[in-house]
C-alpha cells in the first residue's frame, strides 16, 4: 500500500517538473509587473522628461520583466524539450 | 555619466536572479537532463564567472574608501574562483569534488566583506540595513554550499543553493542609495531621492 502511494508521489511529482520550468519565467515576469504597478515611480519610462541615460535604461521592474523572458526563451523553452525527450526515452 | 550605486545593485540582481533560476531549474529536472545540452551546463557558471569580472570596474570607479575598494575586490576574486571552479567541474577538466569549496570560500568571503565594509548600523539607512542583512545571508547560507560539497546530487540542497541566490537578487533589488527601512532614516544619509 505504501510502495503504491510512494510511486504514485514520484508519478505525480515527475508529472508537475514541466509546469513549474514553464512557470518559471512567467512568474518572474508577473511579478516584475506587479511591481511596477505597486510603485509606478520606479519606472522612469512611465515619465521621461529630465530623466538622465541611466535612469532611463536601467529601472528594476522592468530588469525583473526581462530576466523572466529572457529565462523563458533561452532556457526553459529548451529544457522543456530535453525533458520530454529524456522522459520519452526513460518510459 | 557614470551610473548610481543602487543602479550597479540592480544590474547584478538582474544576473543573480537569472543565475538563482537556472539553479532552481537544475535542481528540478535533474543534472542529467540540466546537461543534456552542452552549451547549458556552463550557463549559470559562466554568468557566474562574467559578474566576477564585472566586479572588476566597479571595483575600479566606484571607490568611495579604501575598505570599498577591498570589498569589491574580494568579491571579484571570489566569484571569479568559484565560477571558473564550476565551468572546471562541469567541463571536466577538474575532478575532486573539493573544488567546490570555492563556493562556501566565496559565500564566506562576500558575507564578511559586506559586514565589515558597512559601517554604519542597521538602521541608518536602507542599504546599510540590506548590507548587514546580506552578509548575514551569505554568512548563514555558506551552509548549503558546504553540504553540497558533500552531497552534491541532493535536490534540497540544490533546491536551498537557488533560493539564497534568488533571495540575494530581491535584497540587492531592494537596495536605494538613500531611502528609510522600516520608517527609519538618519538624519546623516541623506536627503531621499525618489
Amino acid at each position: 500500500m505504501n510502495s503504491t502511494y510512494a510511486s504514485q508521489a514520484t508519478e505525480r511529482s515527475r508529472f508537475a517538473r514541466p509546469q513549474v520550468v514553464s512557470l518559471l519565467g512567467p512568474v518572474v515576469s508577473a511579478a516584475g509587473v506587479v511591481w511596477a504597478i505597486l510603485q509606478p515611480y520606479r519606472v522612469t519610462l512611465l515619465h521621461p522628461r529630465g530623466q538622465g541615460f541611466w535612469w532611463l535604461v536601467i529601472e528594476p521592474p522592468l530588469l525583473v520583466v526581462v530576466v523572466g523572458i529572457v529565462f523563458s526563451v533561452v532556457v526553459a523553452r529548451p529544457l522543456l524539450a530535453d525533458l520530454e525527450e529524456h522522459r520519452a526515452t526513460s518510459r | 555619466m557614470q551610473p548610481r550605486a543602487e543602479m550597479v545593485h540592480w544590474l547584478f540582481a538582474a544576473g543573480i536572479l537569472f543565475i538563482g533560476m537556472c539553479l532552481l531549474c537544475e535542481a528540478i529536472v535533474g543534472r542529467e537532463v540540466w546537461q543534456m545540452r552542452p552549451w547549458r551546463k556552463y550557463l549559470w557558471p559562466g554568468v557566474a564567472f562574467g559578474l566576477g569580472v564585472c566586479l572588476w570596474p566597479v571595483m575600479a570607479f566606484f571607490t568611495n574608501s579604501a575598505v570599498h575598494m577591498y570589498a569589491h575586490g574580494s568579491w571579484a576574486e571570489v566569484l571569479m574562483l568559484a565560477g571558473g571552479a564550476e565551468l572546471g567541474l562541469v567541463h571536466g577538466r577538474l575532478k575532486s569534488r573539493w573544488w567546490r569549496l570555492t563556493w562556501p570560500l566565496a559565500f564566506v568571503v562576500t558575507g564578511l566583506a559586506f559586514i565589515i565594509h558597512e559601517q554604519n548600523p542597521w538602521f541608518f539607512a536602507r542599504s546599510a540595513f540590506l548590507h548587514h542583512l546580506l552578509g548575514w545571508t551569505f554568512l548563514l547560507a555558506a551552509v548549503i554550499p558546504l553540504g553540497l560539497v558533500w552531497r552534491p546530487r541532493s535536490p534540497v540542497l540544490q533546491a536551498c543553493f537557488a533560493l539564497t541566490i534568488v533571495l540575494v537578487a530581491i535584497q540587492l533589488f531592494s537596495d536605494r542609495d538613500v531611502a528609510p527601512v522600516f520608517g527609519h532614516l538618519s538624519p546623516l544619509a541623506g536627503t531621499p531621492h525618489r
